[in-house]
């Protein structure tokens, strides 16, 4: 198993960062040709690239049969390549902010202080959104709300007229106590909302299988 | 507590309808079980049977209504100090009472989570068949019912809602 600074010191190479964006921002398995065009190189090199990735364990590898046939003479299936949930982190000098995150979460937990917990995710997320506001005023709404959900990391990409989060930045918090943590993310990202004037637009709670928890949905009240 | 008693018919149907689902507790007069007040006049029970601990959580920790009561369970609960959550295994076809269903939630405080009785963060896997985990203290009845074959269901009791906390009503 590599170390995770080996794995990720991969992802210096423009190349192969640009390949593991795209890559991990789909909601399919993607094949080497597709994420070729979509990163502009030529396939060798993105099956190279992508091959060292998956190594890794930054990406996976599926294959399927893309021509619908099976059995002799339906070829070989094709290698495909998706997100994976494994983690990894890196910090100079060291650092263990999740073992003390686990820890909090479990006392916020036992001592039943959630409305305090989004009280303060509320205003934290409208100090994040003030600021987003203040360095980005001409943007429109839409752009703003998908910037700033881009920059914290969520991987936003739209579903119809809602706007869904492929990542959950609290992934492992949110699986060990559902409840807390997707609820301080909801307070976060409705503070986020109010600090960065979005209007138009809810936080709800509608969780999917391995995204983030939190769905954004046009609101009733977006004529004013 | 009207917003809590608002959501009890709408996410009830979304658990007879969710995959898995067996049965809930229902009584009384009111909605599911919200009126049945086995513990005394200020604490709720909540009682179902699933056909596996993952179909249980989906629908706990995954259903967005469901999750998003969860989330504003302090506007309406107060924080029991004990364990108030408990899962068992039963046989198939078996409907339990609320009188077992405590009997595991006391078993749970007093011996932590076991084969008899534990919880979604330290769960156990069903006994196989004819080969019933040996009860510490269990009732008969309970001994009784582990030994019979496919114990493929899921009881929760769940008193998820804990206290009332009557001043916000």
């Amino acid at each position: 198993m590599p170390s995770d600074l080996s794995v990720i010191a991969l992802l210096g190479d423009p190349v192969r960062r640009r390949l593991y964006d795209f890559v991990t921002a789909q909601d399919h398995a993607v094949s080497r040709g597709e994420a070729a065009t979509a990163t502009g190189i030529q396939r060798p090199l993105a099956a190279f690239h992508l091959d060292r990735l998956a190594e890794a364990g930054l990406v996976e590898v599926t294959f399927r049969r893309t021509t619908g046939r099976s059995g002799p003479g339906a070829g070989r299936p094709a290698k495909l390549y998706r997100r994976t949930p494994a983690e990894h982190q890196v910090s100079v000098p060291p650092r263990d902010y999740r073992a003390a995150a686990e820890l909090l979460a479990g006392v916020v937990d036992m001592l039943g202080g959630e409305p305090e917990l989004q009280r303060a995710a509320r205003s934290r997320g409208a100090a994040a959104g003030r600021s987003a506001l203040r360095s980005d005023a001409d943007a429109g709404h839409g752009d703003r709300l998908t910037g700033m959900l881009a920059e914290q990391g969520y991987r936003p990409y739209p579903d119809g007229p809602d706007i869904r989060l492929r990542n959950c930045p609290f992934h492992v918090l949110a699986s060990r106590y559902p409840p807390l943590i997707c609820g301080m993310n909801l307070a976060l990202l409705e503070g986020l909302l109010e600090g960065a004037g979005v209007t138009g637009v809810a936080a709800r709670l509608d969780p999917r299988p391995d995204e983030c928890c939190v769905v954004m949905t046009p609101s009733k009240n977006n004529e004013h | 507590m009207a917003g809590f008693m608002a959501q009890i018919e709408p996410v009830n149907a979304l658990a007879d309808a969710a995959p898995g689902f067996v049965w809930r507790l229902e009584g009384g007069d009111g909605p599911g079980a919200t009126a049945l007040r086995p513990c005394g006049p200020d604490i709720m029970v909540n009682m179902s049977v699933w056909r596996s601990l993952e179909a249980l959580q989906d629908f706990v920790y995954r259903n967005g209504p469901h999750l998003d009561a969860m989330r504003r369970r302090r506007e309406w609960f107060h924080k029991m100090a004990e364990q108030h959550m408990v899962l068992w295994w039963i046989p198939a076809g078996h409907l339990p009472g609320v009188d077992e269903a405590l009997d595991r939630l006391a078993l749970l405080r007093r011996n932590g989570p076991g084969p008899m009785a534990f919880t979604f963060r330290e769960p156990y896997d069903p006994p196989a068949p004819g080969q019933p985990p040996i009860p510490e203290r269990a009732s008969a009845m309970v001994i009784a019912r582990s030994r019979m074959s496919v114990a493929r269901s899921m009881l929760s009791l769940s008193m998820t809602s804990e206290g009332i906390s009557w001043n916000r009503l």
